[in-house]
């Protein structure tokens, strides 16, 4: 299953990469600074859809005190981390030719950079203790306190005046080179989809050898027992 | 449907070039890396479980 997600990853990635660079035109305010758009938005929506997902993992772990729930939500973390950090990264990258500033302290920016930290501090709740369980619960707790600062995120450019611009400025002029940009959008979009259900399958496969080593069924797999 | 004139002008991206690249670079950057350490942890989890299954 997870070489098939991988392969999806990788030919969205490659369709959507032609389409962003290829395809679409250059932006009549902008110019070609836009196309990190392919990019940044895709990681901005990955770092939140993981929070939730993730949120969502931990609180299903916490009610019905299943391990492996808890385990698909430590497995999400890390890419939810990177996701966020590239979105912060490459949303840098993008206002410093476009307002002049690396980095500004507008609602946006400033909640986003909170949702690293809410993942950072997951990852490092969970692995400062040593029960297992425990540690999944307190990680629950955190990562459920935190799903408030999703909807803020989200929200952001309309409830406060931020120079981060709302979600269709950036497009063009022609209704044309909306479709465009927003297909090459959406195929980068599916294909960190694909990349993060992949990578999260195989970081949970890591957990479960790593936590359950001693049990029998592990001794049972085929990898495992030579 | 191409929109450039050369692969000069593309690497350029209209004078973006640095912004541009450095942000898709990065991203593949964090991407590989993350795969790579993840195939590392996986090898050796399976390792030490084998070393386990064969103590007993």
């Amino acid at each position: 299953m997870i070489p098939w997600f991988a392969w999806m990853a990788a030919v969205f990635a490659m369709i959507g990469l032609y389409v962003g660079f290829a395809i679409a035109p250059t932006d009549f305010q902008q110019g070609e600074a836009y196309r990190i758009i392919f990019v940044h938005v895709p990681a901005a929506w990955m770092s939140m859809i993981i929070y939730i997902v993730m949120a969502a993992w931990a609180a299903l772990g916490l009610v019905l005190n299943a391990r492996l729930s808890a385990m698909m939500a430590q497995a999400l973390a890390p890419t939810g981390a990177i996701f966020t950090l590239l979105a912060l990264v490459t949303g840098s990258f993008w206002g410093k030719p476009m307002w002049g500033t690396w980095w500004v302290w507008d609602a946006r920016l400033t909640s986003e950079l909170i949702l690293l930290f809410l993942y950072l501090g997951f990852i490092a709740l969970q692995s400062s203790i040593d029960d297992p369980r425990k540690a999944d619960r307190a990680g629950a707790l955190l990562a459920l306190v935190g799903a408030v600062n999703v909807p803020i995120i989200y929200f952001s450019v309309k409830w406060w005046n931020t120079l981060h611009q709302g979600s269709t400025i950036s497009m063009g002029a022609a209704p044309k080179m909306v479709t465009t940009m927003l297909i090459g959008m959406l195929l980068m979009a599916l294909a960190f989809w694909m990349y993060t259900i992949a990578v999260a399958l195989m970081r949970v496969r890591c957990i479960m050898l790593e936590r359950e080593r001693s049990s029998a069924w592990v001794k049972e797999l085929s990898g495992v027992a030579s | 449907m191409m929109q450039w004139q050369s692969w000069s002008a593309f690497f350029n991206m209209g004078g973006y070039a640095f912004y541009v690249w450095a942000s898709f670079g990065l991203t593949v950057l964090c991407l590989v890396w993350e795969v790579w350490a993840l195939r590392k942890r996986s090898a050796a989890a399976l390792h030490l479980a084998r070393l386990l299954a064969q103590d007993q």
